[in-house]
């Protein structure tokens, strides 16, 4: 992302990351000398002394420490001699001094003595069922044990038990005999994610880590606790019992769930996944990553699509019927050969960067169209302009680290912990150490902006325009954002394009506040689609299709005649529908006239990896692919798209292949084949052969060509089309029984990735409808009984719960089980919907 | 050396314990005394007079206060040790029933001293008669007006809570009570930061026994020199003491610091045998044990800690020769496992794993090799754990193996209740037969 006061062309020269009166690098920090063992290191003042021996490559046991929690001394594994005290001292918790003269284990007898003492400690009553233990072979008690540890008990008497396993939750068990009691996990929830439903309870030897009565750690980020848990206490239920650790090959990957850009470890066994690990990355995720990024993955080798599919016609109607790729990809090309420019391709959010370009060169240069479109959601013009104009191209502009030491974040149509968790995480790090406040533009607060402290600006749908115009001409104060604060960031989420005005208003706050902007989408491939050039009118890193030297350069790049390049914009996920609508209208006045139906504006459509669920009106964009002359879908599995669809593609899933997500930041997030012996076709290759086909050879299709030739093309340097400014629509308004419709997703919902995967789906937070509690008395409602949305397409009915909200407004979550907004009621946020006491009628 | 009252000189009367009572004998004419003071002058008092806090480490009293940092723009609050666990201690509950007014007037001072409008006794929850009569003393202060807002006209607020605990041993920790004081968990927290600094509620914390707060209104009515009348140098003063176990009369005795168990013993009217003890402890179990050749010592901080062992809480529990010590000692280590807080690994596993090898001596299935473990599992707890409580935990064992070493021999073959009848140890009740 970019600031919008950099120049629009987004230069090399000039890198975005430089904000007048912020200093580039972090002011000087007072070093100290301290003597480890004999060796001195030089270290920053306040630095912890476990740490210091890090620098050093000296091994201190631990069990309780935990570089991003702060330090109890409770498992005393670490005790240290410090020259001139008398007893040893936890190297967990003890700052370095200038001049200290530390002795670890390897010189001190104190410190080795006491080391071993703690460990001995620490196995008595450990269970010996390492043989069956999760951790059995990544275990630091284990490894611990065996290098600063006894190799003989002593100990006679009998060993701890506790009936097992206790859930926490239908995701997090506990086996409380093997706990350590080093209050990592209940430090992790409490500092860290917010949620401290987890807590030590009882004393001495018989302190477990438990939860309240009916108080399930339902937390999105529990399955932290078990990837940190330095023993096999904390398990999943995904993956308890499923594997040894050293059966597993491993893979470094990027989180497909979001557009937070995780990066992951994925484990499989015998070419299945059975386990996904938060991976170490300060710059983005720390080590911490959200339990859909871990336990969601089922879906991957769920209902798979293994063969090409071809619709013929049969006695009962058309069926599908197995056909070989040759000829599937034959018919295929016959069809679009025909088709030509013709053609409109919708690619979904969730593609690779690679997939994304191989579209998007497919569409202009195989087909010549520039009708291509990745955004599957709810989307407009002015978010396009917002998109060609500032975001494309524009590199690694805002980060997580200019987020954490921004003074001021306002957030606009974004909830983090549902949207993009890791901007959660790092905000909450940030806020608590008090030097940054967040703002939000919402109708409540919601559980993740509380946690955050966010000041809300209470705004109904539709009426964020109107906050934003007005922040723009007050004065800062404390209920107010300071956003000339140097470093403040605007974070704009993809909602905000459901409301007209928002992104115009949120983009001049801006430019007059002197604000940095940040665009975040909630799906992995969005901002890599984006770049690659899928999306009409824009060519990749942010080319605009309109100017000729833009189009030059990549037909250069492509092999091929400028010409050949569509020079005007095409058709976008709308405009496709739209055009459908209108064939279909022109061809039945033709029928009615007894003429010949003229020429179908579009003449195919590609689908690829587009969840109609998640359109704006899914059953409009249904009806246009049935209306379509001619449906080819790459898909990894059955979707209501490939039962209509006339040919289908089978390709693989993110697994297996290799691939590149670019985050929200525009932060490259490459990741390897997981499943090495996958012989699974990708999208691009699936391209490739139908360009073939077509006669248009795209040129090598593998990965790492296709990352080269993006590379090789480098961002826009030229001139950028400014957008067109849109104002806020007519406020609308809610006669008695009506209400305003708010809605956004949970992170944990209905989402199709998430299928598979039921503990998971346990810890889902409950749907509810909220609203205040004067809308629920108007209404005649209880807090606890149901209430029912209606649009005129269908219902929906949610137990209430009263909420300190803005009047005249319902929120019903997006896409959870009972509440299926775009499906259901086909209408989105800002739209006036009836309300009503009680089940639908 | 005589009996010294004065926290305990009216605890004969029949209403001791009501304000009527104690101002009878002067008692709250020092809150006017006091309030009219520079604070820093009553600290000074307090330092001068060389009081040493009552619970058991002995910290100077008056430098305590000093720590608090001033003018720093927070609440200061004063906190009231009253949570007396300690196997063998038994003064601060008594004293809170007899003279429960001298420690509220001590907090008044007190606080004024470190300017906290805020004070609490935190006392133990297992006696609520303590409870109830704190808090009607403290309901008569403020009803004379000694609390709340504006005391005596001085311009001074004080509000004084007293709030019950709920069972822990741990608690009796300074950061452990802050903790459950706060309504968390007792647990003890990690230091740095100290209460002086941040302490309840992270603001700036004295942490006083019951005795050293009590000390403090005679402290300021007879002035910093009456103090060290008594006493050593390093220990001056009255203290305390309370007197448990095979003596004649049990009991709590007022005496000048520096008197000798061999006088206490006499005060309590000696051995109910006749004869010495075989072993003892000066201030409850959780310091080193000695035996009659110790009997001469004067009971001050220096002269304990030059025996080996501490003057704690300053409350003998005296053992003749028909006891166990390997029964003794198994006894106090079941007590630090159960309450053991189990945040620290030495402390939640070295006192179960002694307690559980000691049954095995006490039931006559011990053996040497273990004898040896045992020192070792106290040298890994001792000086290892978070807090002193598993550092106290620690040190029954080593000590009565010094002195004894042949009764844990015993151990490994003739159960405890076989070498020493425990009928014959049992203290009934004057008349009562078994």
């Amino acid at each position: 992302m970019t600031s919008p006061t950099a120049p629009a062309t987004g230069g090399a020269a000039t890198s975005p990351a430089v904000v007048p009166g912020v200093p580039a690098t972090p002011p000087p920090t007072e070093q100290v000398t301290v003597a480890i063992d004999g060796v001195d290191v030089v270290v920053p003042k306040g630095t912890l002394i476990i740490r210091a021996a890090e620098q050093l490559g000296i091994d201190i046991p631990r069990f309780c420490d935990h570089p991003l929690l702060e330090p109890v001394a409770a498992c005393r594994a670490c005790l240290i001699e410090i020259e001139g005290q008398p007893k040893p001292q936890p190297a967990c918790a003890i700052p370095v001094a200038e001049g200290m003269r530390v002795r670890t284990a390897a010189t001190s007898p104190m410190a080795d003595t006491a080391q071993r003492g703690v460990l001995e400690f620490l196995l008595i009553n450990h269970p010996l069922d390492c043989p069956v233990c999760d951790k059995g072979g990544e275990c630091p008690l284990q490894n611990q044990a065996m290098s600063h540890g006894p190799s003989q008990s002593r100990f006679s008497i009998a060993k701890r038990t506790f009936p097992k396993p206790v859930p926490l939750s239908a995701q997090i068990l506990i086996d409380r005999e093997r706990c350590v009691s080093c209050a990592r996990c209940t430090r992790f929830a409490d500092q860290v994610a917010g949620d401290p439903f987890i807590t030590l309870q009882q004393r001495g030897g018989r302190q477990i880590v438990g939860i309240a009565e009916d108080t399930p750690f339902n937390s999105y980020f529990s399955g932290n606790t078990v990837q940190i848990c330095p023993v096999g206490a904390l398990t999943s239920a995904a993956y308890r019992f499923r594997s040894r650790p050293f059966d597993l090959v491993s893979t470094p990957t990027a989180c497909e769930h979001c557009a937070s850009g995780c990066a992951l470890r994925t484990d499989v066994r015998r070419s299945t996944v059975l386990r996904r690990l938060a991976w170490d990355d300060p710059a983005v995720n720390s080590e911490w990553n959200c339990d859909k990024g871990r336990f969601a993955f089922p879906y991957l080798g769920a209902d798979r699509l293994h063969e090409p599919l071809v619709r013929v016609p049969g006695a009962a109607g058309d069926a599908h019927e197995e056909a070989s790729w040759p000829e599937a990809t034959r018919r295929a090309a016959t069809a679009l050969a025909a088709a030509g420019p013709r053609t409109v391709v919708l690619t979904g959010g969730r593609l690779t960067l690679e997939d994304s370009y191989a579209y998007a060169k497919f569409a202009r240069a195989a087909l010549g169209t520039d009708s291509i479109d990745f955004r599957a959601r709810a989307s407009s013009d002015e978010e396009a302009d917002l998109l060609r104009s500032v975001v494309a191209g524009s590199g690694l502009g805002v980060t997580y680290a200019d987020l954490e030491a921004a003074p001021t974040v306002l957030l606009v149509g974004l909830e983090p912990e549902e949207e993009s968790p890791i901007i959660f995480l790092r905000l909450r790090a940030a806020t608590r150490q008090g030097a940054t406040r967040v703002f939000t533009i919402a109708p409540y607060a919601s559980p993740g902006a509380a946690k955050l402290g966010a000041r809300v600006l209470a705004a109904a749908p539709g009426q964020e325009p109107g906050v934003l115009a007005a922040l723009g001409r007050a004065a800062a104060g404390d209920d107010l954002p300071d956003l000339a604060a140097a470093g403040a960031v605007i974070v704009v989420g993809e909602r905000a394009a459901s409301v007209p005005g928002t992104i115009t208003a949120a983009l001049a706050l801006a430019r007059s506040s002197g604000a940095r902007l940040a665009w975040v989408p909630r799906r992995a491939g969005e901002r890599g689609a984006l770049e690659a050039g899928a999306l009409p009118g824009l060519l990749p890193w942010g080319r605009p299709l309109a100017d000729p030297a833009a189009r030059a350069q990549v037909a250069d790049a492509w092999g091929i005649p400028a010409d050949d390049l569509p020079a005007e914009a095409g058709l976008d996920l709308a405009g496709f529908v739209a055009a459908v609508q209108a064939d279909v209208a022109d061809a039945a006045a033709a029928q009615e006239a007894g003429e010949p139906a003229p020429q179908p504006r579009v003449g195919a459509v590609v689908v690829a990896g587009v969840e109609p669920a998640d359109a704006p009106d899914p059953g409009a964009l249904l009806q246009a692919l049935r209306d379509a002359p001619f449906v080819l879908a790459l898909e990894t599995r059955a979707t209501p798209v490939t039962e209509l669809a006339d040919v289908v593609l089978p390709v693989g899933v993110v697994t297996e292949k290799s691939g590149t997500f670019l985050d929200w930041e525009g932060r490259a997030r490459p990741f390897g084949q997981v499943q090495r012996a996958s012989t699974a076709i990708t999208d691009a290759r699936a391209l490739g052969l139908l360009a073939r086909a077509l006669g248009r050879p795209m040129g090598s299709i593998e990965v790492a060509s296709l990352r080269a030739e993006l590379a090789g093309l480098g961002r826009w340097q030229g001139p950028r089309p400014e957008g067109t400014a849109v104002g806020a629509a007519a406020p609308v308004a809610a006669r008695a029984g009506q209400a305003i419709l708010a809605t956004w997703r949970h992170l944990l919902d209905e989402g199709l990735l998430q299928r598979g995967e039921p503990a998971l789906s346990a810890t889902a937070r409950p749907a509810v409808a909220r609203l205040s509690a004067r809308t629920a008395e108007a209404l005649g409602a209880a807090d606890g009984e149901p209430v029912t949305v209606a649009s005129e397409h269908g219902s929906i009915t949610l137990p209430l719960a009263v909420t300190e909200m803005v009047d005249g407004v319902v929120w019903v979550p997006a896409n959870s089980a009972g509440s299926t907004v775009n499906a259901t009621l086909r209408v989105g946020p800002g739209a006036v919907v009836g309300i009503s006491a009680g089940g639908a009628r | 050396m005589t009996l010294t009252p004065v926290l305990t000189a009216h605890w004969d009367e029949s209403d001791s314990y009501t304000i009527g009572a104690y101002r009878r004998h002067g008692g709250y004419d020092q809150v006017a005394q006091g309030l009219a003071m520079d604070p820093d002058a009553l600290i000074q008092l307090v330092k001068d007079s060389g009081l040493r806090g009552r619970g058991g480490a002995g910290f100077p009293t008056g430098m305590k206060w000093g720590f608090v940092p001033q003018g720093d723009g927070k609440p200061h609050y004063l906190v009231v040790n009253a949570d007396e666990s300690e196997p063998g201690a038994c003064k601060d509950i008594p004293l809170m029933l007899a003279n429960p007014h001298s420690l509220v007037e001590g907090c008044i001072l007190t606080s004024y001293a470190i300017r906290a409008n805020h004070a609490f006794i935190y006392v133990r929850g297992e006696v609520p008669h303590v409870h109830r009569r704190l808090r009607a003393a403290v309901a008569e202060a403020y009803a004379a007006g000694f609390l709340g807002r504006n005391i005596l006209g001085s311009g001074f607020d004080l509000d004084l809570v007293v709030h019950a605990g709920a069972g822990a041993y741990i608690c009796g920790e300074e950061t452990a009570l802050l903790d459950s004081l706060e309504g968390r968990r007792g647990q003890p927290r990690l230091k740095p930061p100290f209460p002086a600094v941040a302490g309840l509620y992270a603001s700036p914390t004295v942490v006083n026994n019951v005795e050293t707060i009590a000390n403090v209104p005679y402290i300021v009515r007879n002035g910093a020199e009456w103090l060290t009348q008594w006493g050593t140098e390093k220990s001056p003063g009255f203290k305390l003491m309370s007197v448990s176990g095979h003596v004649r009369r049990p009991g709590v005795y007022e005496v000048a610091l520096g008197t000798t168990m061999r006088q206490l013993l006499d005060y309590a009217g000696g051995m109910r045998n006749g004869g010495e003890p075989k072993f003892w402890l000066p201030g409850g179990s959780s310091v080193p044990m000695l035996t009659a050749e110790h009997l001469d010592l004067p009971l001050t901080y220096e002269d304990m800690a030059a025996a080996g062992t501490m003057l704690g809480t300053a409350t003998p529990m005296v053992f003749d020769d028909t006891v166990s010590v390997v029964k003794a000692v198994t006894r106090w280590l079941e007590f630090y496992k159960h309450e053991s807080c189990g945040k620290c690994t030495p402390c939640r596993e070295g006192t179960g794993w002694i307690a559980g090898t000691l049954e095995k001596f006490e039931a006559g299935h011990g053996s040497e090799p273990e004898i040896g473990m045992l020192e070792e599992l106290c040298g890994q707890i001792l000086g290892r754990s978070f807090c002193a409580l598993g550092d106290a935990a620690a040190t029954p064992f080593p000590a009565a193996l010094k002195h004894f070493r042949d009764e844990f021999v015993a151990g490994t073959h003739t159960p405890a209740d076989v070498a020493f009848d425990p009928v014959a140890a049992t203290v009934l009740p004057a008349g009562a037969t078994r």
